[in-house]
C-alpha cells in the first residue's frame, strides 16, 4: 500500500492552506509505511476540523459525538484487538469536551493511537479559546485575554503512565510520519499532540511556532522518565518535537487480562451461547 | 400455609438482606414460592430499611403493604415498621399491645454461646423460620448455601445459633407457631431482576457491557463481572455515563452486541449517545432503571417516573424501541427481545425497569431460553470493495458489517452523511436519509407486541397498566373477580412504538400507574382516542400493590 491508497472521495472541507493537509500527508504516509492495509485500519474521532479527518483516509472509520471518541475506540480496541485503532481529535475535542476521557483513558492503556491536532484555538466555532490557549491571548470570546492556565495535556499523560508521548509539527511531513509511525508501532496508548498553526483564527502567527520549535538533539534518551517530565512541560519559548517519552516498559492493555484468562482474543470471535450451555447457568439459580 | 408477609428490618450493615435472602431459600426448600423487595434508604450503615418477603403455595410476584410477622434489628425499626404489621401479627423480638410478641435476645444469646453477638442473626433467623413453620432441615441448608465459601468456623457458629433460635421458639413460644407445612419436593428458580437482565444479556449474546455505577442498574454489571471470564462477557467501569454509552456504541460498532445500564440521573448523560445511536444506526440497548426523580431524587426508592423521557429520549428523529417488562422473569426474556431489535433495526432500545424490579427477586416454575431465538442480523458486503454503510434499501436498513472483516469499509458517522459514511451538505441527500431512517419505524412497530389482555372477555372494570406494576394490578383483578366484580387488565410490556391496538369499550376504564402525572396514560389516550374513568397513581417511592389499587377503587 502507498500513501496515496489510502485517498477517498469525499470533499475536504478544510480551510485552503491548513497545516491539517500536512497531518493527513503524515497519517497516510505512515499507514503506508506501516504496511497496512485500509481494513485493518479504524479511526475514531469526535467533532471539529480535525476529527474530519477519517473522511479523507480511506479506512474503516466511526465519526461519533464532540469529546467522546476516546471512549468509543477504548470498546473498539477491547472488541477487536487485530485493529489498528487511531483516535483523531483536536485539543478542543479531546483536552476540553473530552477531557475526562483522555485522563481515564491514559490509565487504561488502550493499543491505541491519539493524535491531536493542536492548534490552541476553537476553529469550527470561530475563534474561542481552548484549553491549550495561553494566558493572556486574546481571542472572539476572551477579549480580554484568556485567564486560566494552558492545560499541560503532555505532562497529564506521562503523570498517569502513558507509555509513549511525541509531539509532532504539521509543518514538518517527515518528522511527523515518522511519529505517527512510531505511535502506531508501540503497544499501548501513544499520544502524538501536533503542534498545528490555525491559519483562520490562531493567536499565534505560524512565524512565531516556526520561531520556538526545534527537533530534540539525536542524543535526547527517550526512555529517561526525568528528562521527559522537563520536556513534556516546555514551551513558550522553545517548543521541542520528537519522541519525549517512550517506556522501555511494556504494560498491560485495556482488554489484555479478560484475553489472557478467556482464551479469546476477539470477541468477534464469539457466537452466541448454546441454549444448553444457558439453561445449565441458570440451574444456578434454582434452590 | 396459603400465604404470608414477612418484613425483616433494621439498620443498613445489620443483615437485613441476609436474613431475608436466606429465608426466602428456606420458602423454597420447602416448596413454596417467595417474592421478596426491597425498602432501602440510601446510605451505608444506619438508618432503617425493610427486606420483605412474601411466601406462598403459588407464585405471586407482587409486593403487599401489610405484614403477618415483623422482625425488627434494632429499636428504631421496629417503631418505623410497626404500623405495616397486621393486628394479629407476630412480633419477633419484643412486645406490643395488640399484636402477639415474642421476647427474643438474640445478642444474649450469641454471646453465650460464641463470646460475642456477631451471630445474633441467626438466632433471629431460626426463630423467625419457626415461627413461620418451616422445618429446621430447610434451615439448615440455607444457612450452609449462604454462606458457602465462607469460614468453616462461621459456618459452623451460624448453624448453631440458627438452630437455638429455631429450639427456643419452639420451647417457649410453640402457641406463636404456625402449624408445620407440609413440605413439597419441587424445586423453583429464585432469581433478582438485576441477575435475571444479566443473564437475559448474556443468554442474548451479549458480549460487552459499560457501565456506571448507580442505584438501582448496578446490579447488572456487578453480576456480568462476576461471571464474566466464565461466560465470556467484557464488563468495564466507565469514569461516567457518557463513556459508559459511547463505549457500548463502540463496542457495537466493532459488531458486538453490547449495552450499558443505568438510572434516570445517567440515563439523561446518555441521552447525546442515544442520538448518535440513532443517526450512526449503531445497535444499543440501554436497561434503565427508574428511580423516583428528579434529580437525586430517592435514589434507592421505586417509581415509574422515565417513561416519557425514554420515549423521547435524544435530540433529533430516529427510531427507537422501549420495552417495559413486568418481572424478573420477563425481564430475562425482554433481553434477548431488546437484543435482537437493536441489531435487526441497527437503532437503540430501551428497557425500561425500576427499583422494585432490579432489587425484587421472583419465583419462576420454568426458565425457558428455549422461547427466543438468537439470530444475526449482519449483512453480506465485507467482501465486496464496493461496500456502502448507509445503503438506500426498500426497508430503510442498510446491511450491517464488521470492521476488519474484510475489504469492506464499516464507515459510520454522526454528521449527516451519504451511503458511505461520509459528511454531507446535500440536502436532497439529508431528506433522503431522514426517510431511510424514520422507515424502519413501520416495521419496527409491526413487530412490537401488543398489550396483554388479562380476563377481559366479560369485564366490566378494565385497569390499564405497563412495566412492573402487572403483577400487583392483575392480583388487584383477581381479588375483585373473587368477590364477584368483573374485572381485567389490560398490560403494555412493549410500549413504544405503541402497536396498533383497540382497547375494550367498558363501563370503567382505569390507568394504573407508579407515577403522579399519568405518562402512559397521556399516550395511551392520544394514540387510541380513549378517555379514562379513572387513574390510579403512585408516587410515594414505594410500589404499586394490590392492596393499594383496591383501596383507592373503594374511594
Amino acid at each position: 500500500m502507498k500513501a496515496d491508497d489510502f485517498r477517498t472521495r469525499a470533499e475536504n472541507q478544510w480551510c485552503p492552506g491548513c497545516p491539517n493537509f500536512g497531518i493527513l500527508a503524515a497519517l497516510r504516509g505512515a499507514l503506508a509505511v506501516c504496511g497496512l492495509r485500509p481494513e485493518q485500519v479504524c479511526l475514531v474521532s469526535g467533532i471539529g476540523q480535525a476529527a474530519k479527518m477519517p473522511h479523507y483516509v480511506r479506512a474503516n472509520f466511526f465519526n461519533g459525538l464532540h469529546g467522546r471518541a476516546l471512549p468509543v475506540a477504548e470498546a473498539v480496541c477491547a472488541v477487536n484487538s487485530d485493529l489498528k485503532v487511531v483516535v483523531v481529535t483536536g485539543d478542543g475535542d479531546c483536552y476540553g469536551e473530552g477531557g475526562n476521557h483522555f485522563l481515564h483513558a491514559v490509565r487504561r492503556n488502550p493499543d491505541l493511537a491519539l493524535i491531536v491536532h493542536d492548534n490552541q484555538i476553537y476553529g469550527l466555532t470561530k475563534g474561542q479559546a481552548s484549553p491549550t490557549t495561553d494566558v493572556g491571548d486574546r481571542t472572539r470570546l476572551q477579549f480580554e485575554g484568556v485567564e486560566s492556565e494552558p492545560m499541560k495535556p503532555l505532562a497529564i499523560a506521562l503523570l498517569h503512565g502513558c507509555g509513549f508521548i511525541a509531539r509532532g509539527y504539521a509543518g514538518d511531513i517527515p518528522q511527523l510520519t515518522d511519529l505517527i509511525a512510531d505511535a502506531f508501532r508501540h503497544r499501548g496508548f501513544s499520544l502524538v499532540d501536533v503542534v498545528q498553526p490555525c491559519i483562520s483564527w490562531g493567536t499565534h502567527a505560524v512565524g512565531w511556532y516556526a520561531e520556538r520549535l526545534y527537533r530534540l538533539p539525536p542524543d535526547y534518551d527517550p526512555s529517561d522518565y526525568q528528562s521527559a517530565s522537563e520536556k513534556v512541560l516546555e514551551w513558550k519559548d522553545r517548543i521541542p518535537t520528537g519522541i519525549l517519552y517512550r517506556s522501555k516498559e511494556s504494560k498491560a492493555c485495556f482488554g489484555d487480562r479478560f484475553r489472557g484468562e478467556t482464551g479469546c482474543r476477539n470477541l468477534t470471535d464469539l457466537e452466541f451461547p448454546a441454549k444448553r450451555t444457558v439453561s445449565e447457568i441458570l440451574e444456578r439459580f434454582k434452590v | 400455609m396459603t400465604e404470608l408477609g414477612i418484613l425483616i428490618c433494621g439498620a443498613a450493615g445489620q443483615g437485613v438482606q441476609t436474613i431475608g435472602s436466606i429465608l426466602a431459600r428456606i420458602a423454597l426448600k420447602s416448596g413454596h414460592c417467595a417474592f421478596t423487595w426491597q425498602d432501602n434508604e440510601s446510605r451505608i450503615r444506619g438508618g432503617s430499611n425493610g427486606y420483605a418477603i412474601r411466601i406462598s403455595d403459588r407464585i405471586h410476584n407482587a409486593p403487599l403493604s401489610v405484614f403477618d410477622a415483623l422482625l425488627p434489628l434494632d429499636a428504631k425499626s421496629r417503631t418505623k415498621y410497626l404500623p405495616f404489621l397486621k393486628r394479629d401479627g407476630v412480633l419477633i423480638g419484643g412486645e406490643e399491645p395488640g399484636f402477639r410478641g415474642m421476647a427474643l435476645d438474640s445478642a444474649s444469646i450469641s454471646v453465650r454461646k460464641t463470646g460475642r453477638p456477631f451471630f445474633s442473626n441467626a438466632v433471629s433467623l431460626g426463630a423467625l423460620a419457626a415461627v413461620l413453620g418451616f422445618d429446621e432441615e430447610a434451615v439448615l441448608a440455607s444457612v450452609s448455601e449462604e454462606f458457602a465459601g465462607k469460614t468453616a468456623d462461621l459456618v459452623r457458629n451460624n448453624l448453631e445459633l440458627a438452630t437455638e433460635g429455631f429450639r427456643l421458639v419452639l420451647e417457649r413460644h410453640r402457641d406463636l407457631c404456625r402449624p408445620k407445612a407440609a413440605k413439597q419436593d419441587v424445586r423453583r428458580y429464585l432469581i433478582s431482576g438485576a441477575d435475571a437482565c444479566a443473564m437475559g444479556a448474556w443468554a442474548a449474546g451479549c458480549r460487552f457491557m459499560a457501565a456506571y455505577p448507580m442505584s438501582p442498574s448496578t446490579g447488572v454489571i456487578t453480576a456480568l463481572s462476576k461471571a464474566g471470564n466464565e461466560l465470556r462477557v467484557f464488563t468495564e467501569q466507565a469514569e461516567d455515563e457518557i463513556a459508559a454509552v459511547n463505549m457500548a456504541i463502540g463496542a457495537s460498532f466493532a459488531g458486538v452486541r453490547s449495552m450499558t445500564a443505568t438510572s434516570g440521573g445517567g440515563f439523561a448523560l446518555m441521552c447525546e449517545a442515544l442520538s448518535l445511536a440513532g443517526m450512526t444506526e449503531t445497535p444499543l440497548v440501554v436497561v434503565l432503571a427508574q428511580r423516583p426523580g428528579p434529580a437525586t431524587g430517592l435514589p434507592t426508592r421505586t417509581e415509574q417516573g422515565d417513561l416519557l423521557f425514554a420515549v423521547h429520549s435524544g435530540h433529533g428523529e430516529f427510531a427507537k424501541a422501549v420495552l417495559a417488562p413486568p418481572d424478573a422473569g420477563e425481564l430475562f426474556h425482554a433481553m434477548a427481545r431488546a437484543f435482537d431489535l437493536a441489531e435487526k433495526y441497527q437503532t437503540p432500545v430501551v428497557v425500561l425497569t425500576d427499583q422494585l424490579l432490579m432489587d425484587s427477586t421472583v419465583t419462576l416454575d420454568a426458565f425457558d431460553p428455549g422461547r427466543f431465538r438468537n439470530q444475526s442480523h449482519y449483512g453480506d458486503g465485507s467482501q465486496d470493495q464496493g461496500y456502502q454503510r448507509y445503503r438506500f434499501t426498500g426497508s430503510g436498513v442498510s446491511p450491517m458489517i464488521r470492521p476488519g472483516s474484510g475489504p469492506g469499509l464499516a464507515c459510520c458517522d454522526s454528521d449527516e452523511h451519504d451511503e458511505d459514511g461520509h459528511i454531507t451538505e446535500n440536502l436532497e441527500m439529508r431528506a433522503r436519509m431522514v426517510e431511510k431512517r424514520l422507515g424502519k419505524l413501520k416495521a419496527l412497530q409491526a413487530e412490537i407486541a401488543p398489550p396483554e389482555s388479562y380476563r377481559i372477555s366479560d369485564a366490566e372494570i378494565v385497569l390499564v397498566c405497563w412495566g412492573s406494576s402487572r403483577n400487583a394490578t392483575a392480583e388487584a383483578v383477581d381479588e375483585m373477580r373473587q368477590h364477584g366484580r368483573k374485572a381485567g387488565m389490560i398490560h403494555f410490556a412493549e410500549i413504544w412504538p405503541l402497536p396498533d391496538f383497540v382497547l375494550p369499550d367498558v363501563p370503567s376504564l382505569i390507568f394504573v400507574e407508579g407515577n403522579a402525572m399519568g405518562q402512559m396514560e397521556g399516550l395511551v389516550r392520544s394514540k387510541y382516542g380513549v378517555t379514562f374513568s379513572g387513574s390510579i397513581r403512585k408516587y410515594d417511592g414505594l410500589p404499586v400493590d394490590a392492596g393499594f389499587i383496591l383501596g383507592r377503587l373503594a374511594r
